[in-house]
Parts: C-alpha cells; structure tokens; sequence
C-alpha cells in the first residue's frame, strides 16, 4: 500500500496504463503544457511527450469524436472534459456516436474509450461549472459511468475502464482530488465495474452515497452514531453498471435507506436507485426511499446561497432521524 | 463535360466506376420498389445523382483507408466495396443484415472495409474521421480517413471544430462535401452566404478544390491528389463536389421546396448515362460490354432482394444483446 491523493491516484492509473500499451493516449484542453487545470496531468508531458499527451483546441464535440474515431482504429485514447457542464459542447457526440456506435453497428464496433470529466461544485464556481451531470447519461444505454469516491477507486476504475472495451464517462470529483488514502501497490490493481463497497458497516439505516456524498455520509454515520444509530453506507462505485444486489441485500438488513448525491435531486441518480429499490426490495422497507440532493435551481455564486443548494452531512443525519423517528 | 481525355486512366478503373455507379443507381430504385412492396419499413435517403461522388471517391481510396459516410451513404458503402447483399438485408431489418437488424440504412457500418459508419445526424461523422486519422498519425500507418458529407452539413459546429483540428495537427483527412444544392427542404443559398463552400478551407489552413460532381474521373483525380497530400504529411483538402439530388430528402418527400427547372437541368448531367456515353464516345468500350456489365449488376441485385427476403428475421431478445463489449457478469447489456 502507498498513501496518494486522488488525483495522484488518477495519474497514476494513466501513467501505468501508457507505459503498458502504446495504444494508449491522453488527449484534452490544457492536458499536456498546463498539466490539467486540476493538475491531474502533471509531469506526463515530460515523460511521454507531445504525440501521447495532446493539448488540444477548445473543441470538445471534436475531442470527443476524435477519441471515439481513434478507439474504432484500435487505440484506447483517454479524453479529458475539463469540467462535466461541458459535456453538452459534445453531447452529440457522446449520445449519439460514442454510446450507440457498437449497438447501431450490431456489435461491430468496438470503443474502448474513458472519458475523463470533473463533477460537482468546487465553491463559488456558479452554474456553468459546478454541476453534476452523471444523471443526464444514465438515461442513455451504451456508455458507463464511474463515479470514483476515493484515491484507491479512483485508480482501480480508471485502470478498469482504460482495459475495458467499452466507452465510459469518468467522473471525478472537483473537491476530491486532494484526499489522500491507500492505494494497492499491485501494477495490475484494479477495481471491478458494478461492485459497489459497504464502506461502513451498520444495522439501522443504509445510506447510498454516490462521489463526495460518501465522505458526507461517513461523517453523518460518525455523527448519528454518538446517538446510537448504526449507519451503514455504501458506495455504488459506478451507476451504469448498477451493483442492486448489495443495495438490496444491505435495504434487507436495515429496512431503511438515504440516497445521497451532489446532482440535482429531480432525476439525479437517486431517482433511478429509489426507482429500483421500489420494484425490487419494497417489501424490505419500513418507510419512504429518503433523497439528499441538491435543490432544483441552477448552482449559485455566493456562498450563502450555494450552501442553501448543495447538500451536505446534516441533511443526511436530518434525513436519518426523520426515517428512524419512533 | 469539362474534360474529354480518359488518358492516363486504366480500363479496369473505367470499367470499375462504370459498373459501381451504375450498381449504385440501381441499388437505390431497387430498394425503393422493395420499400414500396413492404419490404423495408424504414427511411431511405436516395443519392440518385450523386453516383460519381460517392463511386468515384471511393476508388480513389486504398483498401486500408477509411471513410464516414452520412445519411445518404448507400453509394459510399458500395463504393467502398459494401455487399448489396448485406446492405439490402439491413433495409429489410433482417439478422443477417450488416448491422444484424439493429442499424437499418443510417447506421451500416463494416469496420474491415473501412466503413465506420453511415450516420444518422448531420455533421456527425467529422470528427470521427478526424480520430481515425489521428491514429493513423500516432501509428505510422499511410492511410487516409476521407469523411462525406453534405452542404447542409459543412454548417453545424462538427465541421468548425473538427476542419481546424486537422487543419492544425496536419492530420491525413479528406473532408469531401457532396454539395447537392438542398439540406433537407432548404436550398443551399438559403443556408449559407456562399455558394462555393469550397471557400471554406483557407480559414482552416488547408485547399479547398470545387470539382464536377458528375465527372468521376475529374472526382477519382481530385480525391487522388487530396490523399497524396495527405499521405505526405501535408494535411486534410477539402473537396467540395457540384452534385445534385434526384429525388427527395427521404422517399415520399413532397419536394415542394425543390426550383422549378432546376432538376430538368440538373438531369442533362446525370453522372450515370453521362458517363456512359463518354465512355462509348472514347471507343475504349463498346455497347455490348457496358451492356453486360449493367446485366451483371441487375444480377447481383436479384441476388441481393432475394437474399434479404431469404433472411431470418431477429429474435426478440436480440435486442439486448451488442451494446456492451464487457457486460460485468450481465449487470449491464
């Protein structure tokens, strides 16, 4: 085990994936010179130069696009959108090309192409760059989404959707990637799609908390538990693949459940998890499917009022009280 | 036509854009009258006219090379060297179509011939092309991605961003516009304030050549030294071919919009018998031998229907099967 930031983890996957195969590239705005805005692509420039490390134009329907005409011819680019509220400058293309390209083409295709794009709100960024936008692509089938919640699933996801064959939407949180934690030492460690983790073990209520909304959840459980409740929570990892077996098992348990996430509460994730949860385990719960979300209006600037938006530890510890009141 | 002289070209190349553009004519009315039999229950975009382009284009491509085509792409994908078999399954939503039934005519694709894709939004396969190209480039590999598309299409942002990235990064691409004067029920000059789109390159850094989109060999010369240019570092060429579409946007188009006259005109040009009275002109072939090349393509369009009928149709279930590569022990599909 070594002890790395999130973004360190994230660099590290790519690195050791473009050491490995030749084939594999990054490509994004600011990605090579600048190292990233976030700085996740510090130093790769250096190592392995500007043919494999493309800064690129402010373009992302091309930077897309060419990422999915590239993967066809075999390569395994790795794109970088530098914030998730612009995936719709591309949305085209990865509605419409990207994900559907192998199913149109009845399996000929084949794209194994990552996505890289930050999500959430890093403070005071107002609405064009703090969104969270997985949801949007849920609703497409064709392409995955991860949603890494630290530094050791940040790099296991990452290697899993670089060596996979499919296209997926990797989404890292803005205020994550300074979290330090342990990461496997094992040049082929990797984290499965569809296997979420139960990072906390508990008995009365399973909150599901989806990117940022797990270091919340861990700090609400800290929190409830000086009352006596045991939460238990539990990271999907990726909501496309959804791993509903340990929801549903952990729902059996506990008979309660919160849904936490940083996107907007109408048709964020958590609608289609409580949508799941009510045809597949309802007869396990003893109340309502509870959501903590950010409220529906666009983020704001101040941070008065974006506080009043986003949701954050209390509103789950509020949410579990209100479930678990006698 | 512009230029008389065949000089300089093989027989074989004449013979080949003869038969092709006339396979392609045919294949279109072909399928036409099986989609008015109830054979084929989608759309059909038909390039009737635009023959030359799609054809000529194609053969001047290497095997290797690739193309993205668009929602008139049945001339491409035959110029590229698609199976009218395979392709008439696919119209008639059939599991041994190219696609296995799930694409239907905007969305063949056979990635061994080079085809990634007709395409069923405009300006959806530029920067495709571009990534392709990209990989060429990162490789070493001497190939070219040549991209079709239309003159409504040079409008949308695709081609903006994807122009001024190959542009940028010189990367081995053929943008080739089949400006047929209409996108959808709008007339180009409608579209846009130019009328050469051609224009359109030096912003980009590269040449723009406006050629005759009924003359295959001034197109297959055009395409040639566009790939030349390409293959020796040089950058993309865009090509803009003057072309006009017979019919309407989709079959069973009321084409209210179309100038009167204009396709009475437009058919004193029509690529097909065109060129086959030049080539009868040149001496080089004579009636009988483009008469059995025209039986040869009636043959394997026989072929082709009767193979699509023949044609199971798909299971049910099939539709869940080929969206994902990786399907993470069937949690996804």
């Amino acid at each position: 085990m070594h002890e790395i930031s999130y973004s360190e983890a994230i660099r590290e996957a790519m690195s050791e994936e473009m050491r490995r195969d030749s084939d594999t590239f990054l490509m994004g705005e600011d990605v090579a010179v600048f190292g990233g805005v976030w700085g996740v692509s510090e130093g790769m420039l250096a190592e392995f130069g500007e043919d494999r490390v493309r800064d690129t134009p402010i373009s992302e329907a091309a930077i897309i696009g060419a990422g999915l005409g590239a993967a066809m011819m075999g390569m395994r680019p790795i794109v970088e959108i530098m914030f998730g509220d612009f995936l719709m400058c591309g949305g085209d293309q990865i509605v419409n090309q990207v994900a559907k390209a192998r199913f149109m083409s009845g399996g000929r295709a084949r794209v194994p192409l990552t996505i890289r794009v930050t999500t959430g709100a890093p403070g005071s960024a107002a609405a064009q760059h703090s969104q969270s936008p997985e949801s949007w692509f849920m609703n497409v089938p064709g392409i995955k989404i991860a949603v890494p919640s630290t530094p050791a699933d940040a790099k296991g996801l990452l290697r899993t959707a670089v060596r996979g064959s499919d296209p997926v939407l990797f989404f890292e949180h803005k205020m994550l990637y300074s979290e330090v934690g342990p990461v496997s030492d094992d040049e082929d460690f990797s984290v499965p799609f569809g296997k979420a983790a139960v990072v906390r073990e508990g008995s009365d209520v399973t909150v599901i908390a989806v990117s940022i909304m797990v270091k919340k959840a861990l700090q609400a459980a800290e929190q409830l538990a000086l009352d006596g409740i045991s939460v238990e929570v539990i990271d999907p990892r990726t909501l496309v693949p959804l791993d509903k077996e340990t929801l549903i098992q952990s729902v059996a348990k506990t008979n309660h459940v919160v849904i936490a996430h940083e996107a907007h509460r109408r048709s964020g994730p958590g609608a289609e998890i409580a949508a799941m949860l009510a045809e597949e385990a309802v007869e396990y719960l003893d109340g309502p499917v509870m959501r903590v979300a950010a409220r529906n209006v666009p983020l704001p600037y101040s941070p008065v009022l974006e506080n009043s938006v986003l949701p954050n530890e209390e509103d789950i510890v509020s949410a579990v009280k209100f479930l678990l009141q006698p | 036509m512009d230029s008389d002289n065949l000089t300089g070209y093989s027989l074989e190349l004449m013979a080949h854009l003869f038969r092709q553009m006339t396979l392609v004519r045919e294949f279109e009315l072909r399928a036409i009258e099986e989609r008015r039999g109830g054979l084929i229950p989608g759309f059909i975009h038909s390039c009737v006219g635009q023959e030359a382009t799609a054809v000529a284009a194609c053969a001047a491509l290497a095997q290797e090379d690739v193309i993205t085509s668009t929602h008139r792409g049945h001339g491409h994908l035959l110029g590229k060297g698609g199976d009218p078999k395979f392709m008439m399954a696919e119209l008639a939503a059939r599991s041994s179509g190219y696609c296995l039934g799930r694409g239907g005519s905007l969305h063949i694709a056979d990635f061994d011939l080079g085809i990634l894709g007709a395409n069923g939004i405009v300006g959806g396969g530029f920067p495709i092309a571009v990534g392709a190209a990209l990989a060429f480039r990162m490789r070493g590999e001497q190939r070219v991605a040549l991209t079709f598309f239309g003159d409504g299409a040079i409008n949308e942002g695709t081609f903006h961003e994807s122009a001024n990235l190959a542009g940028l990064w010189k990367l081995p691409v053929i943008f080739f516009c089949e400006n047929n004067l209409y996108g959808e029920g709008t007339p180009q000059h409608k579209q846009a304030p130019i009328a050469d789109l051609a224009n359109r390159a030096g912003g980009y850094g590269f040449p723009g050549i406006i050629v005759d989109g009924s003359d295959p060999i001034a197109i297959y010369q055009a395409v040639q030294d566009a790939r030349e240019r390409a293959l020796a570092g040089d950058g993309p060429s865009l090509i803009e071919a003057k072309t006009y579409r017979f019919r309407g946007h989709f079959e069973g188009d009321p084409q209210v919009y179309r100038i009167p006259g204009e396709l009475e005109q437009w058919r004193e040009r029509d690529p097909v018998p065109v060129f086959r009275s030049r080539l009868l002109k040149s001496g080089l072939f004579d009636e009988k031998t483009l008469a059995e090349i025209e039986a040869s393509v009636q043959d394997q369009l026989d072929e082709a229907v009767a193979f699509a009928v023949a044609a199971p149709l798909p299971e049910e279930g099939e539709a869940l099967q080929g969206i994902y590569a990786d399907t993470h022990e069937g949690l996804v599909f």
